[in-house]
């Protein structure tokens, strides 16, 4: 199980170095999905599969083919000279560094990430996954914020469709 | 479940995939590529999210109101995006470059 860990998150933090770094666009996004992916096997091995599995479906599946659509659209090339700057780089690494030294500081100094993975008592029945309670969540207590998320999208698309149309001068 | 396997593994993984999410924002020209970095920090943060609600064990299940707000959080990126995008492409009409430090004047 440990081994399997290391085997995803490895798979997410080199896709996203692969985002980063890479000098063509369409490079970039792939990568993007290959982190995609390896984050949901995180989520997965979570025990959160309705998450893991929309991730996938919309992050992956989506955004990440809405993102190719644009870049095709847009006829980007690929960058002749560095992607970026050498100074920009070691400042960007810094800061990198100083976040990645943050976070393992707080990890370390309070005690919050040692407890282990808790014991789960699994349920009888057929209709108790996570789908099923994640549902009674979301069309129970959570029914308003499922309705602002429907008025937002609409907006959303409103949006997209006011802002793709030519300018008349 | 494995022992070995704690919390801290999980927070670190979505710790350092903010970082490389910020650090692209940082230093790439390029607009496209600054909004998927800006799309890796948000699904970092899922990851923090997703650890949390299941290590906060009530009654025998996870929390799932981690995940209920995953949802609606991958709800609001594809929303953002959809936008994000629609501005790129507009702004791309009239500039015809996407390199951000060839946009640096308002005029229209």
């Amino acid at each position: 199980m440990t081994f399997l860990f290391y085997i995803f998150a490895a798979l997410a933090l080199v896709g996203g170095i692969g985002v980063v770094l890479n000098k063509n666009p369409v490079s970039s996004a792939f990568a993007m999905i290959v982190s995609f992916l390896g984050l949901a096997a995180l989520f997965i091995q979570l025990d959160a599969y309705l998450v893991g599995i929309l991730q996938i479906l919309v992050y992956a599946g989506a955004i990440m083919v809405l993102f190719l659509f644009i870049i095709m659209l847009l006829d980007v090339e690929v960058e002749e000279k560095r992607a970026h700057p050498f100074i920009a780089s070691l400042g960007a690494a810094g800061i990198a560094g100083g976040v990645t030294l943050l976070v393992l500081t707080v990890l370390k100094r309070s005690g919050i990430g040692d407890a282990s993975f808790p014991e789960l008592t699994p349920v009888e029945g057929s209709g108790n996954t996570d789908v099923h309670r994640i549902g009674e969540l979301l069309f129970g207590q959570y029914w308003f914020p499922v309705l602002i998320v429907a008025v937002l999208l609409l907006v959303a698309t409103v949006g997209a469709v006011v802002l793709s149309k030519k300018q008349l001068r | 479940m494995d022992t070995a396997l704690t919390l801290n593994h999980f927070l670190f993984v979505s710790g350092v995939l903010f970082a490389i999410g910020l650090a692209g924002v940082l230093i790439r020209r390029n607009l496209i590529v600054i909004f998927m970095c800006l799309e890796l920090m948000l699904a970092a943060a899922n990851l923090t999210l997703v650890a949390f609600s299941r290590f906060n064990v009530q009654d025998g299940q996870p929390a799932y109101e981690g995940h209920v707000l995953l949802f609606f959080i991958i709800t609001v990126a594809a929303a953002e995006v959809a936008v994000g995008l629609a501005i790129i492409v507009a702004l791309f009409r009239s500039r015809e470059t996407t390199d951000v430090t060839k946009i640096n004047s308002m005029k229209f």
